[in-house]
């Protein structure tokens, strides 16, 4: 008895569950309302189905209930019943089939205007191209692929010379314009996901994939990976922001080219050794870093490292929040490399300077800390010499104490919040795991131990 | 030589009794003490998954107060949980444990047909069991490529335990499919060649008949799974190239080139889709059957229920792409697989309605196995209605790498068939061990678990309809359309799944409890009428039947025939005047 309610219950409550909970399909922001539009079909159907035939067993066992006298019904089969309710399903069925099939056509044929963006998805971040004037992608392998040439591009193929690279997890999008999205991965399988969008696709190594749709509103929507990619799957987070069509050109535009790109300086360390002059007031003439000015060692971090975080610097994507006082303090300094030569220069300079063991100041639990750093090296490497390819900076043999600051930066949300910083906001996912200082202490001394 | 039934040369062969306790409870050759082992270890390793899935539930539901998994961990523990839930706990227990007991019990047979094959089946059921607990020891821990073991991702870095713990992963599934082989062949020639006079395949009792079918799709299933095991293995140990493309891993060129990913995810389904079934057809079947012998009433359309085991298990087998309908594989596949896959609904659907309409009027016995097989009614209809959206493509792509997803196959392969595991063991319980359970415990925890577990998957349907994606060790607050809602919904769910994790202690107690203090049982306490339940001795001694196998003469669902004084005949029972003909089958009325 008591389970012939339980069943009305629960019947009743998923129904209102259904009806009451705040959770259901985002605003949509493309043109594939259709889906929505079979996601409601099945949903009646199975509703109904759901509601039916839970509450036909409920009422068997309650009127059907053992009493004494009560005897079963002797009924092996009955072929008219059993034809009937088949078929009854078989139309529920192909009520949810055919208007699936039929939306699932229009998702199999990419419309012939719709633009080629593509997709570039990598342990864990992504990045885009677009095919550039001549309407057409260069040829590109996972085999070209460098920290000079991270999209693995082929600079003899002239086609590839002026498509536009967007290294960048951020991609925009005009509204309105149907867009086929190329997707290509260069490690492992991911997926490019938009919840608002609706439809998404992996992305496997070795191939090209895709999928289409029309961004229908303006706005900012979040990408997700949803293939587990590794480690750090649920922090490679990315965003669309689909623009009108004049603020997409004219962001379209300031994307550099393929060719901008190698023809860009290298850096020049004469030319950076006078810029590096100012900086030497806190980092010191060597780059060694002084705790007293708050100033972290320099010399021996990876050139591209500190070539983003100048000119994150520079933008305000680092040191916005409030709480940090001495990455505010540099944003002035930063801002007085002009341009991005400028800063190429001063890193190629720094790139020069010997290489000096800093002072300890953090001690800790090493053995702790080498469990700890179990997470860490997934990005940052068995020895902490960094990985450019997961934008995981070197960690071994620099200022200990300034990492201690910014890991509790990144773990209280004082470094990695502003929009544009992906790459902190990935390592304020990843700061969580050191739940308190004194795991900071030991994964760092750890870390002096590599 | 004239082929001459085994069940007609009983007399020619010697039982031989084993006599030392080795013989009889270790090294032991009768499929009742095999089965009890599998069962035991089965049982033993889920506990390790359960125990697995409450870690990751606290980090889920409590991220910021609970910092004992890392990322890493957390990726390790899902793989580990879904791999050892499917494979080891859910097939071995059905097969290797139910099918082993049930299977020459109800078809009145002494033994399996190759005894000496069984015992090796299950020991290397319990190497592949070792080995893949070995993977927690190696360096780097057991393999955190989720469970389907997707490569490139499985063997490159970046992924928990892509070294040693992916090779572990790897050798375990082919020491366990080389298990299941050797279990598998048994089954199946067990259930052609030796059932009693009179068993006819359509007088078998509907559990066999879903674990006779369950062996034959795990013998056509399993070999791709173990091909691809090897295959990756190659790939990982000596640089073959059969699913590794060529690929820049940690900005670094690998040896590897021109292997297909979406080739491994092709072999993986092939063998997963029919693994769905694996599980789902011994569960279908043993759920037919207490529904029936406590609703005091024949299965409903018992043919219908055979053909309709036999058509799911062939469709099976055309369907697997639907888990790839977003994988990046020629989208035109998805016309094909959406259609084969809604199609497999129909005949599923029609077993719905026949356990429905067994209860309908029949006179239902609340009996704790009982209310366990109508708990399975409920939650399958839920997760068989949820795998008409994911079977749809256009559906499917929304709510694929969504908490639909987790929420569907938890409720549709996870509590589903756990909850006829439950119900099974309690109806059966009195015949293995020949003491009954505590009844008031049974109920206990049949509530706890029931309500229980739909209180953790209702929710996770509606997260993932919004878009919350699977497999993700933790939510920023940066994803702007997650509500702080989901986050605590999160905990609400963690704290049911906790309490139903509690629940099973309480299981265990009454099964441990019961073996010891229980009452002594009735030889057949639900006045059964398959074959299991009519043995000379309960618990039934080696060999089964005494001196002479049983001889069958009507089907399995003789309950509340008119006409006879009692609500059940028992299979063996001839024909007399009060135990008239039933009208079995095909009889119109």
């Amino acid at each position: 008895m008591l389970i012939a309610i339980a069943l009305i219950v629960l019947v009743v409550a998923t129904v209102l569950f259904h009806f009451l909970s705040p959770w259901y399909f985002t605003p949509i922001a493309s043109n594939w309302d259709t889906v929505d539009a079979t996601v409601d079909v099945t949903f009646w159907v199975t509703g109904v189905v759901f509601v039916a035939v839970n509450l036909f067993l409920a009422y068997c066992i309650i009127r059907y209930r053992h009493r004494k006298g009560n005897k079963a019904h002797y009924e092996p089969e009955n072929k008219k019943l059993e034809w009937w309710l088949t078929g009854i399903t078989s139309v529920g069925i192909a009520a949810m089939l055919a208007p699936g099939l039929s939306v699932w056509a229009k998702f199999v044929t990419v419309p012939e205007d719709a633009a080629a963006v593509e997709v570039l998805g990598q342990q864990w971040a992504w990045s885009y191209r677009f095919p550039g004037k001549d309407g057409e992608l260069g040829a590109s392998h996972a085999h070209l692929i460098s920290v000079d040439n991270p999209f693995g591009m082929d600079p003899n193929d002239p086609v590839g010379q002026d498509d536009v690279l967007v290294s960048n997890p951020q991609l925009h999008l005009p509204i309105d314009k149907p867009v086929k999205m190329l997707l290509r991965a260069k490690d492992v399988n991911h997926q490019f996901a938009v919840p608002q969008f609706r439809v998404k696709m992996d992305m496997v190594p070795g191939m090209v994939t895709h999928f289409w749709f029309t961004p229908t509103r303006t706005g900012e929507f979040d990408v997700l990976c949803e293939q587990l990619c590794g480690m750090a799957h649920f922090a490679m987070r990315g965003r669309v922001v689909v623009n009108t069509q004049e603020d997409f050109d004219k962001w379209l535009d300031a994307q550099p080219t393929f060719e901008q790109t190698l023809t860009a300086t290298k850096g020049d360390p004469v030319a950076g050794q006078a810029l590096f002059a100012t900086c030497t007031a806190c980092h010191g003439a060597k780059g060694e870093g002084n705790r007293e000015l708050n100033a972290p060692k320099l010399s021996g971090q990876a050139d591209w490292y500190l070539v983003r975080q100048l000119q994150s610097f520079k933008a305000g994507v680092r040191g916005s929040n409030d709480q940090d006082a001495p990455a505010k303090q540099m944003i002035p300094f930063a801002s007085m490399l002009a341009d991005d030569a400028a800063v190429r220069n001063v890193v190629a300079y720094i790139k020069t300077l010997p290489e000096v063991r800093p002072a300890a100041s953090v001690v800790g639990d090493p053995v702790r800390g080498k469990e700890l750093y179990e997470t860490c090296s997934a990005c940052h490497g068995d020895t902490a010499k960094g990985i450019w390819a997961t934008n995981a900076p070197r960690l071994s043999n620099m200022s200990d104490w300034y990492m201690a600051r910014q890991l509790q930066h990144f773990r209280d949300g004082i470094r990695g919040g502003h929009p544009q910083d992906f790459h902190g906001a990935q390592m304020r996912s990843m700061a969580k795991v050191l739940a308190d200082d004194q795991d900071v202490a030991d994964v760092l001394d750890y870390i002096r131990t590599l | 030589m004239a082929f001459v039934a085994i069940a007609d040369r009983d007399h020619e062969h010697a039982l031989h009794d084993p006599q030392s306790f080795i013989r009889k409870y270790i090294w032991s050759q009768d499929h009742k003490v095999i089965a009890v082992q599998y069962a035991l270890v089965a049982i033993s390793i889920g506990l390790v998954a359960l125990t697995m899935s409450v870690l990751m539930r606290l980090q889920l539901g409590f991220p910021d107060t609970f910092n004992i998994i890392a990322p890493q961990e957390y990726y390790q523990y899902i793989t580990m949980h879904g791999m050892i839930m499917v494979i080891y706990l859910l097939t071995a227990l059905f097969l290797g444990g139910f099918g082993n007991y049930l299977i020459p019990l109800m078809l009145g047979a002494r033994d399996m047909v190759f005894p000496y094959l069984n015992m090796l089946s299950f020991w290397f059921y319990l190497l592949a069991v070792l080995v893949l607990v070995a993977g927690f020891f190696v360096p780097g821990g057991p393999t955190g490529a989720g469970w389907t073991l997707y490569p490139p991702q499985a063997v490159l870095p970046g992924t928990p335990g892509a070294t040693w713990g992916i090779i572990c992963m790897l050798a375990s599934l082919a020491i366990f499919i080389v298990a299941f082989t050797m279990g598998g062949l048994n089954y199946v020639t067990t259930v052609l060649q030796a059932r009693c006079r009179g068993m006819t395949f359509m007088r078998m009792p509907l559990s066999v008949w879903g674990i006779f079918m369950a062996s034959i799709l795990g013998l056509l299933a399993f070999p791709a799974l173990f091909v691809s095991a090897i295959m990756m293995a190659l790939d990982s140990l000596i640089g073959t190239s059969f699913f590794m493309p060529a690929v820049a891993s940690m900005g670094e060129k690998t040896v590897h080139t021109g292997g297909s990913p979406l080739l491994f995810q092709h072999l993986f389904w092939f063998f997963g889709h029919p693994e769905v079934y694996i599980v789902a057809l011994p569960a279908f079947g043993i759920v037919s059957d207490l529904l029936s012998t406590h609703a005091r009433r024949n299965i409903f359309g018992y043919r219908m229920m055979v053909w309709a085991i036999l058509a799911i298990g062939c469709l099976s087998f055309v369907v697997w792409a639907h888990h790839m309908y977003v994988s990046g594989m020629n989208p035109y596949f998805g016309f094909f697989f959406a259609t084969t896959t809604l199609i497999i609904a129909v005949p599923t659907a029609i077993k719905v309605y026949n356990w429905v309409l067994t209860i309908w009027r029949g006179d239902v016995h609340l009996t704790v196995p009982m209310l366990f097989a109508i708990g399975f009614i409920f939650t399958f209809i839920n997760g068989g209605l949820t795998g008409l959206f994911l079977g749809n493509v256009t559906v499917d792509v929304p709510l694929s790498g969504t908490y639909f997803v987790v929420a569907h196959f938890h409720m549709v392969m996870g509590v589903s068939p756990i909850l006829v595991v439950f119900g099974a063991i309690y109806h059966w319980y009195p015949k293995i061990t020949g003491r009954m359970f505590d009844e008031a415990l049974g109920k206990f925890h049949f509530w706890m678990t029931f309500l229980g577990a739909y209180a953790i998957f209702l929710p996770m349907h509606y997260m993932g309809i919004l878009g919350v994606p699977r497999r993700y060790y933790g939510y920023s607050d940066a994803i702007q359309f997650i509500p702080p809602s989901v986050h605590e919904a999160n905990e609400w769910i963690s704290i049911s799944a906790m309490i139903v994790a509690a629940t099973q202690l309480v299981f265990l107690y009454n099964l441990i409890h019961s073996y010891f203090k229980g009452p002594v049982a009735d030889p057949n306490p639900w006045r059964a009428t398959t074959l299991e339940w009519q043995t000379p001795q309960t618990p039934p001694k080696h060999g089964n039947w005494g001196k002479d196998l049983p001889e069958v003469h009507r089907w399995a669902y003789d309950y509340s025939v008119p006409g006879a004084p009692e609500d059940f005949i028992p299979q063996n029972v001839p024909h007399s005047d009060k135990t008239p003909v039933g009208r079995e089958h095909g009889v119109p009325t």
